[in-house]
């Protein structure tokens, strides 16, 4: 009887398969096409056969993209994750300020991407921008625009800023759902604060931080708009990211064919990271 | 006047290889499908670190041939013939042994 209902909830899906497949499975079929073809407009288009992926597989511009998104990516995860946890354990568990705390802490997360852009590029100019005065005031030679490593530590900065009061959120309530009973054992026991921390907060908080981590790596993976905004991708390419190199070659350039292999690949990464991510989070749930 | 809805899809820029490669896969879900009926497939656990369904072992097929083809695209000029024969075997491994 089980056995039947598990095979009859497949149909159950059917309907979400249906608006998938208009919403997302078209335009992706509609991508491998254009990644085979060197595309001229609507009705002149030639098949160039897997030329498209060797040269944008080969390309050393893409190479320095990737290798500057994944580091950026594994920045902000390093950052936002033990930054997030830190934060969430010093936030009140009762009483008035956990909503005010909340509230305030969801704040930048309603600020849409392109606006953060623009705040951190007025907050950080070095000639009339708050950190950036008080930057260059205290004796640092701080300058976004011109200097790689500025920028860099400018974009992180942004991101930890927009983003890590997303992990602090998914962190509190994953420490709300801990039974008292848990603290009370640890108190008879004479738990210091660390160990309470490692073996009870900790194990309590695995799926949710795999989850935190997740949607971290996803959202900073593909980010476009803030850095496009704050530094356009400069200087030189030292921020510039997976996401405005494709946005340059498919938009600024029209070379629809390699955009499309190039939106595969980066589609193909991301599946990749996330699938091994959902992977370990069904293992670890399974294990309890 | 009105010549009612057009399911013109030449905007999706068809190619023959495409839609073979797309009847391929979209058989190959269905075949799964069916057979999830007739015999349904239970978790085990293979030489992978996780307990894996049928469906999990396809995927995971499907998605290391994307990359064997990737990664013959990047660094050999040889017939990419060879990526798939790797990823044929590769799949196998992955079916009868993940």
């Amino acid at each position: 009887m089980e056995k039947r209902e598990y095979q009859w909830a497949w149909l159950m899906v059917l309907p979400v398969v249906l608006v998938v497949a208009f919403s997302a499975i078209m335009p992706l079929m509609t991508v491998v096409n254009y990644s085979l073809q060197d595309i001229f407009g609507p009705n002149s288009r030639f098949f160039v056969g897997t030329a498209w992926f060797t040269e944008v597989l080969r390309d050393p511009a893409l190479h320095g993209a990737l290798i500057r998104q994944l580091l950026f990516s594994a920045a902000v995860l390093l950052i936002q994750i033990p930054l997030g946890v830190g934060l969430a354990l010093c936030l009140p568990k009762k009483g008035p300020w956990v909503s005010v705390s909340l509230v305030l802490l969801a704040l930048p997360l309603l600020v849409p991407w392109n606006v953060v852009g623009t705040i951190w590029q007025v907050f950080s100019r070095p000639d009339v921008g708050f950190a950036g005065v008080i930057l260059n005031g205290i004796g640092f030679d701080y300058n976004y625009t011109g200097d790689s490593l500025d920028a860099w530590l400018t974009v992180l900065v942004m991101d930890v800023w927009h983003w890590t009061s997303l992990v602090i959120l998914l962190c509190y309530a994953g420490l709300q759902a801990i039974p008292d009973a848990f603290y009370q054992a640890a108190r008879i026991d004479g738990a210091s604060r660390w160990a309470v921390f490692r073996f009870i907060e900790l194990p309590k908080l695995k799926g949710v931080l795999l989850i935190a981590v997740l949607l971290r790596f996803i959202f900073s993976f593909r980010i476009y708009a803030e850095p496009f905004v704050l530094t356009g991708g400069g200087p030189g390419n030292a921020t510039t990211f997976l996401s405005q190199s494709l946005t340059t070659m498919a938009v600024g350039q029209f070379d629809l064919g390699p955009a499309a292999a190039f939106s595969l690949i980066y589609f193909l990464i991301i599946l990749l990271f996330s699938y091994v991510f959902y992977l370990t989070i069904l293992n670890m749930d399974r294990e309890g | 006047m009105n010549e009612g809805i057009s399911f013109n899809l030449s905007w999706m820029a068809w190619t023959q290889p495409v839609a073979i490669f797309f009847i391929a896969i979209a058989v190959m879900l269905v075949v799964f499908g069916v057979l999830q009926f007739v015999m349904p497939t239970y978790e085990r656990r293979g030489f992978l670190p996780v307990p894996t369904t049928r469906g999990d072992r396809l995927f995971m097929s499907l998605l290391g041939a994307a990359f064997i083809h990737l990664i013959w695209l990047a660094f050999s000029d040889a017939s990419l013939l060879f990526a798939s024969g790797i990823s044929v075997v590769y799949a196998a491994v992955m079916l009868r042994w993940g």
